[in-house]
């Protein structure tokens, strides 16, 4: 399958240290600004818990250093690198590479 | 090159104690070589039966899983569910199951538990009759309650019990029928079931006894319940919950030595008639004992586990001691409850009004505690049970032990400290308190939590949990620390504590304060109680740190399931005018939203997609409505009645001073939600006494009451002053407030407060009203600058272009979310999710 980077938006249009979402075809996508480390994340935007697509706008943090988010419905945690759950479930969310050129966040996506 | 030394292990049967077993061979094994294969006949993974019931409370399958299936195959254990082992060939050694596989084994393991006991009523294969003992079972009792609305369980022991609850709270009338003269008849005695029965039958579940059922009747489907003594009942559905029956059948096929009343006869090592073969757990009958319990069947996995690996260990008699965690009615009895031992003396006490009774007995010459049956209370139960256990001696007013001491003395002499370091505290793990403590100093555990992911103690039942919190606090005061409620791990401070630094170092943002105070990046935890902080002290908008505030705040509205929100205005006192609610009505309309009396009186609107919030709150301020806070842990509602206005009855005018209430902190934050209410009389139509504040009017002026609650532990509120005037009440409510909101931990309501604070309602009193603190005036001064400084959250929004944007739901595209969908229920929009 091809991969290819998609331009989401600019640095500032999502806020700092938390998330928002984009639409890529059917698609989710949660982009994350951690401010704090100067990194961004992306992650599925659904929650597989109850299949929430709430990702985004859940709390980012982290757990003994491990960048993480947070589910806004059950506070389910997920690691922001490896999409592994934090809180104990059998659960591994996708996680997206990122980068950022020109003041513009870019997510590797499948084409 | 082939390996000689391979044991194979099959184990028939994934239930609790078949999964502990694995779980003790796992950590046992060190470098034996084993090839572990496990049959369950259910479809999930080994789940946790103790709390089934919390099924019920939405709990899910994979909530109550011992462990995910992933577990299994990580320690190379080949896990077959699904998969009923249907034959067994002793001779050559191996098992099939009903899919045809065969698995040779060294060793076979019956794990095959029980099936509930069904007497053999006329009737009972009919539709709507049910067991209780599956996940299975559960989903279907769920399904067919919908379309029932009276059911009965037969059988009113401990599961039979949990069973009517459960029918009860799928809003069923529900009746209890048992065959003895008594509930529970194998754990209570008469009287202590006599007042079990009232406590139940206050739950609306109604008990009958000595109840022969004779005949299921209806038309292929359970309509009417027959009894012995001509009694007839019409039931929809019934649950039969009359005892279990250990699954021998494979065992008696082939030729193993089983019970007359079933089970598989094992001796001290669980090893049955054919030397190859175990039996652990429900299906082993021991010394012609069938252990319905999780704890004994998890000492018996240990056994046989640590005999299949070389060492050495017998099971012997083991204790039925139980706690009943059915709601609302705690129910205990342990060691020799009947007190049949030779010359034992007993201690009775019963509270008719309280509807509590307690029985202990004692030994003859009064040295030892042999037994004893809790019912209505039980908090004492684990101490009891580990002074029986343990031959403890006893205080020199041995009714101490039930009633409490009085008269002075502060301590019955028996606190935690004081068992032997081998006392069993966590007995379905059998962890001694002795390995507690170590390891609460050695891996210096920070609370009841870490003590049980590093030990596995209180995993189990769950019974000895409050054990650990008082071992947890004991061990640590003999160390002389101070049990401090820490944040969370980024922050080595109390909530009283960070709220001192917040206000001295004048810190208004959260990345200061982690950086000047606290380590790492923050959490979900820490960064909503800073953001209650900030607001309680600063009142600054609260969208100016948009991202530290729960999911609520962030985006001024309740999220509901399938990701919509909930749109309350504000109704002070619940009083609107015909105007204003036409104006609801047409906004609700143009935006088709779900609409809703809430309990708060007011009016819910739901179904609103993020990006349609601020146009519709654009709407709603333009017709003068304002934020509700629903979202905040905030001043919600202050209701009223009447009052003196409308009400006959009415004293003062209820009405006015519960607008003035809700007027003056609207908007105010706390560490928790903040209800209040003002009732005309003291009729108390609006409920006051059940409120964080609640003002109850009199002949001469208002009563005020402080720190009740509602919701999941009612508490009633306490007097704090009465016959005061308007300004006394505003003033002390003002120092209240600031009080609780300086000193409460996160997340706490003001009764739970007011339970922890030393010196309880007393010192509340002399702190308000006499000001033993000297606080009161700074806190009146603060609580007036939260006043003045009080705007409205989405008026805020309504007018700010960049506060507008973010509640768009995409940055790359202007579509509104295509994954919120609805179905119309009577007229209405519902969420379409599929949970
Ligand atoms: C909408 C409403 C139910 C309704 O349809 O009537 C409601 C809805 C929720 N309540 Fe409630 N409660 C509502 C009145 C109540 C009441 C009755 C009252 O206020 O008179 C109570 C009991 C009184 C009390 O709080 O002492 C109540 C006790 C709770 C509790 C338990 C609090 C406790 O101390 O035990 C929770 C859970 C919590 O806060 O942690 C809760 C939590 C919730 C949450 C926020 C659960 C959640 O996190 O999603 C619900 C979602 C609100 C939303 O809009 O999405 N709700 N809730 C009521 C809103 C009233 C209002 O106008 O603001
Ligand atoms: C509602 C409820 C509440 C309870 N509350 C408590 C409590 O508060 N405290 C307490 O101590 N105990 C309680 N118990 C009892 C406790 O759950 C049991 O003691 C425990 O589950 C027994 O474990 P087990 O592994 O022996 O049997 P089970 O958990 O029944 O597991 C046996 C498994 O083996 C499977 N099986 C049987 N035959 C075969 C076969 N031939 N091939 C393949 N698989 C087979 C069965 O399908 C089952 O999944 C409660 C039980 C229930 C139902
Ligand atoms: S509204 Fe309140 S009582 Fe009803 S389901 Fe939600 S939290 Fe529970
Ligand atoms: S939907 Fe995410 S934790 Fe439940």
């Amino acid at each position: 399958m091809k991969e290819g980077w998609l331009k989401v938006g600019k640095v500032t249009d999502i806020p700092e240290n938390g998330g928002s979402c984009i639409k890529y075809k059917d698609t989710q996508i949660a982009v994350f600004n951690y401010t704090v480390k100067n990194e961004f994340y992306a992650t599925q935007n659904e929650c597989p818990h109850r299949h929430e697509m709430t990702l985004s706008r859940g709390m980012i943090g982290d757990k003994a250093g491990e960048p993480k988010v947070a589910c806004p419905f059950h506070k389910r945690n997920f690691s922001l690198q490896s999409g592994k759950c934090l809180s104990g479930d059998d659960y591994t969310i996708k996680t997206y590479p990122t980068k950022v050129e020109d003041g513009y966040v870019y997510v590797k996506v499948e084409e | 090159m082939l390996k000689f030394n391979i044991m194979r292990i099959v184990i028939i049967g994934n239930g609790m104690v078949g999964y502990k077993f694995c779980e003790k061979l796992i950590s046992k094994k060190g470098d034996a070589d084993l090839k572990i294969t496990v049959f369950g006949e259910e479809y999930l993974p080994a789940y946790d039966r103790v709390h089934l019931s919390e099924f019920f409370s939405g709990k899910t399958a994979e909530d109550l899983s011992m462990a995910p299936i992933s577990w299994y195959a990580e320690n190379g254990i080949e896990l077959r569910l699904g998969e009923l082992i249907s034959d067994i060939d002793p001779i050559n050694k191996t098992v099939s199951s009903h899919k045809g596989n065969i698995v040779a084994y060294d060793k076979l393991i019956f794990a095959t538990g029980s099936a509930p006991f069904v007497p053999s009523i006329d009737g009972v294969n009919k539709e709507g009759v049910f067991v209780y003992r599956t996940i299975e079972d559960l989903e279907a009792i769920t399904a067919y309650a919908k379309k029932a609305k009276r059911g009965a369980v037969i059988g009113g022991g401990l599961l039979g019990l949990e069973a009517a609850k459960a029918l009860l709270d799928l809003n069923l009338e529900t009746e209890v029928i048992e065959f003895a003269h008594k509930l529970m008849p194998r754990q209570l005695d008469e009287q202590g079931s006599e007042i079990l029965q009232n406590k139940i039958e206050e739950l609306n579940l109604k008990v009958y006894l000595k109840a022969n059922t004779s005949l299921i009747a209806g038309d292929h489907k359970v309509e009417k319940m027959i009894f012995e003594d001509g009694r007839e009942i019409q039931v929809d559905m019934v649950v039969i919950s009359a005892g279990i029956k250990p699954r021998d059948e494979l065992a008696k096929i082939i030729g193993l030595k089983t019970g007359i009343r079933g089970g598989i006869v094992v001796d001290d090592l669980l090893q049955t008639s054919n030397p190859d073969m175990y039996a652990i757990g429900e299906v082993a009958l021991h010394d012609g004992m069938i252990y319905g319990l999780v704890a004994p069947g998890y000492e018996m996995a240990d056994v046989v586990a640590t005999n299949l690996l070389g060492g050495n260990k017998t099971f012997s008699a083991y204790d039925m001691s139980t706690k009943l965690k059915l709601i609302g009615v705690e129910v205990a009895s342990f060691g020799d409850a009947f007190g049949t031992s030779d010359k034992c003396r007993s201690i009775m006490f019963e509270d008719k009004i309280k509807r509590i009774y307690k029985r202990i007995n004692v030994s003859e010459d009064g040295k030892r505690l042999l037994g004893g049956i809790l019912v209505g209370e039980a908090d004492s139960y684990n101490m009891l049970l580990q002074i029986t256990k343990n031959a403890m001696t006893l205080p020199p007013n041995i009714e101490d032990l039930i009633l409490g001491a009085r008269g002075g003395a502060s301590d019955s002499g028996t606190g935690v400290l004081q068992l032997p370091d081998d006392a069993i505290i966590c007995s379905c793990e059998s962890i001694i308190k002795g390995d507690l403590c170590s390891a609460i100093k050695e891996h210096d555990l920070d609370g009841v939590p870490a003590i049980k992911a590093c030990t596995k103690a209180g995993t189990g039942c769950g019974g000895c949990v409050p054990m650990l919190g008082d071992l947890f606090n004991a061990t640590m005061k003999a160390e002389g620390k101070v049990v401090r409620s820490l944040i969370c791990e980024h922050f080595n401070y109390t909530r009283q504590e960070l709220y001192g630094l917040i206000k001295i170092d004048e810190i208004k943002t959260f990345q200061n304060l982690v950086a000047k105070h606290g380590k790492g990046h923050g959490c979900e935890v820490c960064k909503p109680a800073v953001a209650s902080m900030m607001a309680s002290i600063w009142n600054e908008m609260i969208l100016k740190q948009d991202t530290i505030q729960d999911t609520n705040d962030r985006f001024l509205a309740n999220i509901q399931k399938g990701g919509t929100y909930s749109v309350i205005p504000r109704i002070a006192g619940g009083e609107i005018t015909a105007d204003k609610l036409i104006a609801i009505g047409v906004i609700a309309k143009k935006y088709d939203l779900y609409c809703k009396i809430t309990g708060g009186q007011r009016i819910d609107l739901l179904g609103a997609r993020v990006d349609q919030l601020p146009v519709i709150w654009e709407e709603l301020i333009e017709a003068g409505f304002e934020s509700g806070h629903a979202y905040g842990k905030a001043l919600r509602t202050v209701k009223s009645c009447v009052g003196s206005t409308w009400c006959r009855f009415g004293v003062q005018d209820s009405a006015t001073f519960a607008i003035e209430i809700e007027e003056r902190y609207k908007g105010f934050r706390a560490p928790h939600k903040l209800k209040s209410a003002v009732s005309g009389c003291i009729r108390e139509c609006a409920e006051a006494r059940s409120k964080d504040f609640g003002i109850i009017a009199t002949e001469k002026g208002w009563n005020l009451y402080v720190c009740g609650n509602g919701g999941a532990k009612p508490a009633h509120a306490e007097l704090l002053a009465s016959d005061i005037d308007k300004e006394t009440c505003v003033k002390y409510i003002d120092r209240l407030l600031m009080f609780y909101t300086a000193t409460a931990n996160p997340l706490t309501r003001t009764s739970a407060w007011l339970n922890n604070l030393e010196g309880g309602i007393g010192h509340v009193k002399e702190v308000v009203i006499n000001d033993i603190l000297g606080k009161c005036e700074e806190w009146e001064k603060e609580m007036q600058y939260q006043v003045d400084t009080y705007k409205c959250e989405w008026n805020e929004v309504v007018i700010d272009p960049e506060k507008r944007k973010r509640f768009n739901p995409f940055i790359n595209s202007e579509e509104s979310d295509p994954s919120v969908k609805f179905k119309y229920v009577r007229e209405q929009i519902n969420p379409l999710t599929s949970w």
